[in-house]
């Protein structure tokens, strides 16, 4: 960084230490808040100020994980969980996606339908939940149902609302050269929306993590949610917790997953340009 | 350069909608020589994209036809080139990219047309620049990539959708200045539609003044000019300049 700072006046300087700066200070009060908020957490429930029988406590939460790693059962849970949630939200995006491309395909089909999805979307998913176990069978095919259905049609209305609103000029362009409704789509339509579809994306792994923990709740032999509410079941509020705080992590990693592959691809044209100069 | 390569022929468009019908346009005929540049101008809002529009064969007209060398149209015709108000190039498509957008659509990216298109871009000093992309770009420069992706399907004629409307005013004199060597360059006709009166004079061999909607030819003014190398600078700057633009402004009618 000091390297940096050579042939630049002392104004930039000054200004490049205060961002600087300013980035530290972010990154230690956040850590600190953190090892405050567990270290609270521990003390209060040390000094009995808190029952640590319902709230856990860190050093419990700790032990816990550790039986948990020893039994051999953490990564079990913890992967069962990811590879549905990975499951649902891969199905929900692209079946979602292809089926607004169907949509767009025809301005009739969704005038027929649009009050169908209306319906769908406003519907609570979980009520679904039942109906799944019984037509799939209790097991991990019924949780990516029900992740799929809570993702699927918000992806379809979000994904078809961005074709639909293709700039209409653009499509216009390609008109003069004589391009067909095929190469409407695949030079205009769907280039243009990489972006809405990656926000689709987004918001797609949020919902998929709420299916696959709400179908674990309902029926489920392994997992974080099945952790969850066995935890909640025998009052082991020490389980709770570390699967709560497992789930949060998980989701977390998912997350900066989705922000990775959108960095990659809309990272592309930075990097073209970069390429040359 | 006498026979006539666009001929429209009583065109009239309605537009049918659940409040109504308009009428776009009402019984417009005049013919375009090859090589020549006619300027459409009228009040905003009269029609004269729709007109652009039956020629090219984007919209089928409510009445008479357009023929192109002879042929009626009834497609989009491959001998058209269409220029919009603005550039629009894709922002994920770099400029090369951008310029072979029409033949890959029609399906003719044969090397020959390749190499017409580095030859392009090369005469029009987009060479270096062939592999950035549009945001990098002025909007001059992004003005010729678009004419050259335009040109790149070679068409006999061009329609320009007022072109330059899109840019502020220093760099649409230099655009228009460009653009029309170009045009005169490759020997091109080309018709165009605009709103400002100045702009039409100094590019074009004949001014039609259409009315209000519905758009009717009102008078077809002839333009010319006896300076040496024809430029639309120079024009704008030549005595009988004013009094085109006096006479064609006053057939405009303008009330405020």
């Amino acid at each position: 960084m000091s390297k940096k700072y050579e042939n630049l006046s002392p104004e930039r300087i000054a200004f490049l230490k205060k961002v600087r700066a300013e980035k530290i200070a972010t990154w230690v009060i956040r850590t600190m808040i953190l090892v405050l908020f567990f270290a609270l957490w521990e003390v209060a429930a040390r000094l009995n100020l808190i029952d640590s029988f319902v709230t856990s406590q860190p050093s419990r939460m700790v032990k816990t994980l550790m039986n948990l790693y020893d039994s051999g059962d953490l990564f079990l849970h913890i992967g069962v969980t990811c590879l549905e949630t990975v499951a649902g939200f891969i199905i929900g995006t692209i079946l979602g996606t292809v089926i607004a491309v169907l949509l767009w395909w025809s301005d009739f089909t969704v005038r027929v339908l649009e009050p169908y999805l209306v319906v769908l979307n406003s519907l609570p998913k979980v009520a679904l939940g039942p109906i799944f176990i019984i037509w799939i069978g209790a097991g991990p095919f019924a949780i990516i149902a029900m992740a799929l259905a809570i993702s699927l049609i918000v992806t379809i209305l979000e994904v078809l609302n961005a074709f639909i609103h293709t700039d209409e000029d653009q499509i216009k362009l390609v008109k003069t050269f004589g391009a067909n409704r095929l190469q409407v789509f695949t030079k205009v339509v769907f280039p243009s929306n990489i972006p809405a579809m990656i926000n689709a994306l987004k918001v797609n792994v949020g919902l998929s993590w709420v299916g696959v923990i709400t179908g674990e709740f309902l029926v489920s032999k392994a997992g974080l949610g099945y952790l969850i509410v066995y935890g909640g079941q025998v009052f082991q509020l020490d389980l709770v917790m570390t699967s709560v705080i497992i789930l949060a992590i998980a989701a977390a990693l998912m997350y900066q997953g989705v922000v990775w592959i959108q960095n990659k691809l809309t990272g592309q044209q930075t990097a073209g340009e970069q390429d040359s100069i | 350069m006498s026979e006539d390569i666009v001929d429209v022929r009583n065109v009239g468009m309605k537009y049918q909608s659940l409040n109504g019908e308009i009428t776009a346009i009402q019984d417009i005929s005049f013919s375009v020589k090859k090589g020549e540049f006619v300027s459409l101008v009228g009040p905003s809002g009269c029609g004269k994209s729709t007109l652009l529009s039956i020629i090219s064969g984007l919209l089928k007209p409510s009445q008479g036809k357009v023929l192109i060398e002879g042929e009626e149209v009834l497609k989009t015709s491959e001998k058209v080139g269409y220029m919009l108000q603005k550039d629009y190039l894709f922002d994920w498509r770099t400029i090369y990219q951008n310029v072979i957008l029409g033949l890959e659509i029609r399906r003719k990216l044969t090397p020959e047309n390749k190499d017409y298109v580095i030859h392009l871009l090369q005469t029009y000093g987009l060479y270096e620049f062939k592999d950035k992309y549009p945001k990098q770009l002025s909007g001059g420069m992004r003005q010729r990539a678009a004419l050259i992706r335009t040109l790149a399907v070679q068409p006999e004629i061009l329609l320009l959708d007022e072109a330059f409307s899109a840019l502020d005013y220093q760099t649409r004199l230099a655009v228009t200045e460009d653009i029309y060597s170009i045009i005169k360059n490759e020997g091109k006709t080309a018709i165009m539609v605009t709103h400002d009166i100045a702009e039409s004079i100094s590019m074009s061999d004949r001014v039609i003044v259409l009315t209000n909607r519905p758009a009717e030819i009102k008078s077809i003014h002839k333009i010319e000019f006896d300076c040496q190398k024809r430029t639309p600078l120079k024009c704008r700057e030549a005595p009988n300049f004013r009094e085109y633009f006096n006479n064609i402004w006053k057939e405009l009618d303008v009330h405020v």
